[in-house]
């Protein structure tokens, strides 16, 4: 019996240790995202909380953390209540897998790579039950929208996936990064590497693809109804997930925790540090193009899913393969 | 093992409780929502057993696809709850109870047939191309066995998949007059001197313009 609670402590310790940061991380990245949106549009941004502003994101958690939670007479309440639960906590669940430096990972599962695929196609539902217990207009509408935008792109990015599993011969993430310690894979599949950009930006609904949130249209979405810290759970839930992407996308084509060149200055730096520029450096980029580019049509969203990524995504599988094929690269023999 | 067996029951009761209330709970989402949740444990027995590329491929498929299109139409629909309606529905005449019976009696003595009469192949063991070990991963083995036995079987059920597609589209699609649609090309391609219409304009009668 004793030697179950060590384990259980050693676990929970780990986890801890995991998921703190990536709170206090999300809250950072908050800040980050609005200032470079202010920097681009030549303003402060938030800049009097802590120095530069940096405590602007505790000050709003505590802010509402005090707010009163509201839920609608008319809502759904037990629904109501689960959906950010369920949004939250999906965003968390996924880090589990993340490899931040050789052996430096919770959990090294053989299918690490089809497990976040799978939390982040979950990730819908918190959306959908957010906006159908609302029982209100705009939140449904928004679920809607979030709910067909998000099955859309994921099909995009399930194939931009097996595009890059291809190359490494496994699903266990550890070994996808490991494949790219000569090139990695942002060279070969750089178009690929593009579209998973786009896709993330689809799949987390951030701007140009923010349609289920379009204030112009729909109040807020899905969040409509939602106040207080249950608000500020999707929030975090929301920012999670963008890390998560970041993160994904630094995996499977910037190498991971893979310094550039393996040579003394750079090689010296441990690998979770470059994990950790890498997934600021997409991050920065995500809200680079939140900064500058206005807001898709819905039909032009769909149209780009699934006449445009799906049709090239997939021609570019058959690429892949029939390259690997051809020149007897294929790895896993 | 303790901790293992806990799990296994903690899952499979939330599995069984969870499929009783699809068909009990009154509101059809909710039913969705136990549907989802009966999905998750049973890809959590999956993943106990050492399958675990059943087990996400049940939670990618299934949960991340099927069951969104399920909760897609049963919203849309929005089917009103139905209040203690079950065998004395008006609304359409209580009709729905005996073929509802009738399909469900079919399906239970198909299944009775088919298991019954459920034989492995003898040398199943031997006929298969590889030889199963601890060493290879699952996701491997089932690849192996999949792309090579059982190819005709794993591009006919891609054929049907691909006519049921097809099909669906056939059926759906319809021709609609005076739909406006937006051609980039037309929009890019569009120059300055076909943009703009210098008109002379004649005092105190105006121009006509039909476009």
């Amino acid at each position: 019996m004793d030697s179950y609670f060590s384990i259980l402590f050693t676990e929970v310790y780990k986890i801890l240790f995991l998921l703190i940061p990536v709170l206090v991380s999300v809250a950072m990245i908050v800040w980050l995202d609005r200032r470079v949106w202010a920097f681009v549009q030549k303003r402060r941004g938030p800049n009097v909380v802590g120095p530069f502003g940096l405590f602007q994101s505790l000050a709003d958690a505590l802010k509402y953390i005090f707010k009163e939670i509201i839920i609608p007479a008319s809502s759904n309440k037990i629904v109501f209540v689960l959906a950010p639960v369920v949004t939250m906590t999906l965003a968390l669940i996924s880090w589990a897998v993340i490899p931040f430096g050789e052996d430096f990972v919770l959990a090294d599962i053989n299918v690490g790579i089809l497990y976040l695929f799978a939390v982040s196609s979950l990730g819908v539902y918190g959306i959908i039950m957010g906006g159908w217990a609302s029982n209100s207009k705009y939140p449904f509408l928004g679920a809607i929208r979030s709910a067909a935008q998000m099955v859309s792109y994921e099909v995009s990015i399930g194939v931009i996936i097996i595009n890059v599993l291809l190359c490494v011969g496994s699903l266990n993430l550890s070994d996808i990064v490991m494949a790219q310690q000569n090139l990695w894979f942002v060279i070969p599949l750089f178009p690929m590497f593009v579209i998973f950009f786009i896709s993330a930006l689809a799949e987390t609904n951030r701007p140009p693809f923010d349609l289920p949130e379009a204030e112009a249209e729909l109040v807020a979405g899905y969040q409509t109804e939602y106040s207080g810290m249950m608000y500020a759970m999707f929030w975090l839930g929301e920012y999670a997930n963008i890390l998560l992407m970041c993160a994904m996308g630094s995996v499977l084509f910037l190498g991971g925790w893979l310094s550039p060149i393996d040579i003394f200055p750079f090689n010296a730096i441990p690998g979770p540090f470059w994990l950790i520029f890498k997934i600021l450096f997409l991050f920065i980029l995500f809200a680079l193009v939140k900064a500058t580019v206005p807001r898709y049509r819905y039909d032009q969203l769909m149209k780009l899913g699934w006449k445009i990524f799906l049709p090239f995504s997939l021609f570019y599988v058959v690429l892949t393969s029939s390259f690997l094929l051809y020149f007897d690269l294929l790895p896993g023999k | 093992m303790i901790a293992h067996s806990v799990f296994f029951y903690i899952f499979s009761l939330i599995a069984i409780v969870s499929a009783v209330m699809v068909t009990v709970s009154k509101n059809t989402v909710h039913s969705v929502f136990f549907l989802i949740l009966d999905f998750i444990s049973i890809s959590c027995l999956f993943i106990m057993i050492g399958a675990e590329f059943l087990g996400m491929i049940m939670l990618i498929v299934y949960v991340g696809a099927v069951a969104v299109l399920f909760l897609f139409v049963v919203m849309m629909l929005n089917v009103a709850e139905q209040k203690g309606q079950w065998f004395s529905s008006r609304w359409d005449g209580g009709t729905h109870i005996p073929v509802g019976l009738l399909v469900s009696l079919i399906i239970f003595f198909e299944l009775i047939i088919v298991i019954g009469g459920w034989k492995y192949k003898p040398d199943l063991l031997n006929s298969l191309s590889i030889n199963i070990s601890t060493e290879v991963t699952n996701t491997r083995s089932i690849g192996n066995v999949l792309y090579t036995d059982y190819i005709l079987l794993f591009q006919i059920s891609g054929m049907i998949l691909l006519v049921a597609m097809i099909g669906a589209i056939v059926l759906t699609y319809r021709e609609r007059a005076g739909v406006k649609r937006q051609s980039y090309v037309k929009q890019i391609s569009r120059e300055r001197d076909e943009g703009v219409d210098l008109v002379e304009a004649e005092r105190n009668k105006g121009v006509k313009i039909d476009a």
